[in-house]
């Protein structure tokens, strides 16, 4: 019985981000519903930019995922490592997978100082797990051995491939605001008086997409941050040791603030996935809606849950 | 993991496959025959302490209870010793005389069904017992309880992070037919500096 009690998931993140996937799948079908019901009532030919904005979206979305490991790698400059070269972080790294059951991804190291690692590669196949110089010299063996459990998980919960998944409808969204906006500024003239309903539609279009668009943006964020926790929570239960991850917590938040930020922008582009945000937005309250991670205070809340379920008298 | 656990973001733990650790000694017979390795009687259970004082307890007992086995007379008459490694991984090493391999084989059995009885089965990593010929060569067996399969790990002496790969290969050959080895050679992970190897 206690099995269960003691490794059980934790209900209310389970409902929190069934909830949020439910309502982006809302916005997306919709989103869809209203374009056709627009269309139909102008009869207007505007499927054609819907159509392009799709395979664009899918092909960008698609290629990422694809080449999700390469472009991260090369993102962050880093270099894939062998045993041989990195004796340690492979001895990490084989037990843990040895400890979950899982496939064990390639190992890269990156050569900035910045305190981080990430995980991406679209299956675990296919998988890339990357440190950098500056979170290795920062931690001991334990808490970075609780950072690459966090960051096994997200290969485990295959969260590249759902998070892609999530952001196509905002991909889609955004580029039919930007081919509305094209199609209103040439195409508009040639379309002329012969259809008054559909010089209407472009502009109800863009509204609508635009909407969407900021909808499902922080609805992603949202996805992105419970994603976060979850990868927390199996990482510890992976360890056994919540109190290492939250230690590595502590000391990756401190010293990123510290640093300053132009540094930092360049870590933009990969910020979802990685351990901890390499940028940081001022104003909390705000900041917390628009960010890709938790908050401090959140996750080592969290972990303090895993700790008492691992302690459970027997 | 089934498709709503990966979409719901949730790792089930890995409960480890406890009942094919018992065909090492026979294993061990025809490890012997066929390439001359003996075992050195040692053996160890490898697993990840989880923190807090319930897990340090269970941890404890297992300590007692194998210790008053070696009291008794007719048994093992060496303590269990325990040791930390550098990735904090716990070792409970226990020693046997060199034909005693049941009696090993009981022992490390003992410390996995007191974690699994305490429900800390996932927390197990590997069983390893360990195997010395003529020439010195040590040679260990090396379970992996998430996947229920045997694999050989045999460092080179004296030199440093260097494995033996043709005789891990041909003790793979060899042992074949009487233990599930691990077909996927990159699970074949080593275990430098193991206690009792």
């Amino acid at each position: 019985m206690a099995t269960r009690t003691r490794y059980a998931p934790d209900r209310g993140l389970t409902v929190r981000m069934t909830a949020t996937m439910f309502l982006l799948g809302l916005v997306f079908v919709g989103f869809v519903a209203l374009i056709i019901g627009l269309m139909s009532y102008a009869h207007a030919s505007a499927g054609a930019i819907i159509f392009i904005a799709l395979v664009f979206g899918g092909g960008t979305a698609f290629i990422s995922l694809f080449y999700s490991d390469k472009i991260a790698l090369a993102a962050a400059g880093a270099r894939e490592v062998t045993p041989q070269q990195e004796p340690e972080l492979h001895a990490i790294v084989d037990r843990l997978c040895a400890l979950a059951d899982m496939d064990k991804p390639r190992v890269a190291v990156a050569p900035t100082d910045l305190p981080n690692a990430f995980a991406t590669g679209r299956n675990s196949k296919h998988a890339v797990l990357c440190v950098t110089r500056g979170i290795q010299r920062r931690l001991d063996n334990d808490e970075l051995e609780g950072v690459l459990a966090h960051e096994l998980s997200h290969v485990a919960h295959k969260d590249v491939q759902v998070m892609t998944y999530a952001s196509l409808l905002a991909i889609v969204a955004g580029l039919l605001v930007r081919f509305a906006f094209y199609s209103e500024l040439f195409g508009g003239g040639r379309r002329g008086g012969n259809n008054s309903q559909a010089a209407l539609l472009i502009p109800i279009i863009m509204l609508v997409s635009a909407l969407v668009y900021a909808i499902s943006f922080l609805l992603i964020r949202m996805l992105s941050r419970y994603r976060e926790l979850a990868a927390d929570r199996s990482g510890a239960l992976l360890t056994g040791q919540p109190a290492a991850l939250m230690s590595a917590l502590q000391k990756v938040s401190g010293s990123m603030s510290q640093i300053p930020t132009r540094d930092l922008r360049q870590a933009e582009p990969l910020n979802a996935f990685f351990f901890a945000p390499a940028v940081k937005l001022n104003g909390q309250s705000l900041a917390n809606i628009f960010s890709t991670h938790p908050s401090l205070e959140r996750r080592l809340k969290e972990l303090e849950k895993v700790r008492q379920q691992l302690g459970q008298e027997r | 993991m089934g498709f709503l656990d990966t979409l719901l973001g949730r790792t089930k733990p890995v409960q480890p496959k406890l009942d094919d650790l018992f065909a090492l000694p026979s294993a061990a017979v025809q490890l012997e025959a066929a390439t001359g390795f003996t075992p050195t009687g040692s053996g160890s259970v490898c697993f990840r302490a989880v923190e807090g004082k319930t897990f340090a307890d269970i941890q404890k007992d297992v300590r007692e209870l194998l210790d008053m086995d070696a009291d008794k007379p007719g048994g093992g008459g060496l303590p269990v010793e325990v040791t930390k490694d550098d990735y904090g991984f716990t070792w409970l090493v226990s020693n046997h005389m060199s034909d005693e391999v049941d009696a090993l084989v009981t022992d490390l059995h003992a410390v996995n069904s007191a974690l699994v009885d305490n429900n800390f089965g996932p927390q197990l990593l590997c069983t390893m017992v360990a195997f010395r010929d003529e020439t010195h060569r040590t040679l260990a067996l090396v379970y992996l309880y998430k996947r229920g399969t045997f694999y050989p790990f045999a460092p080179v002496p004296g030199r440093q992070d260097r494995r033996d790969n043709a005789l891990e290969l041909q003790v793979k050959g060899v042992l074949g037919e009487d233990l599930k080895i691990e077909q996927d050679l990159a699970r074949w992970f080593p275990v430098w500096g193991a206690p009792g190897l």
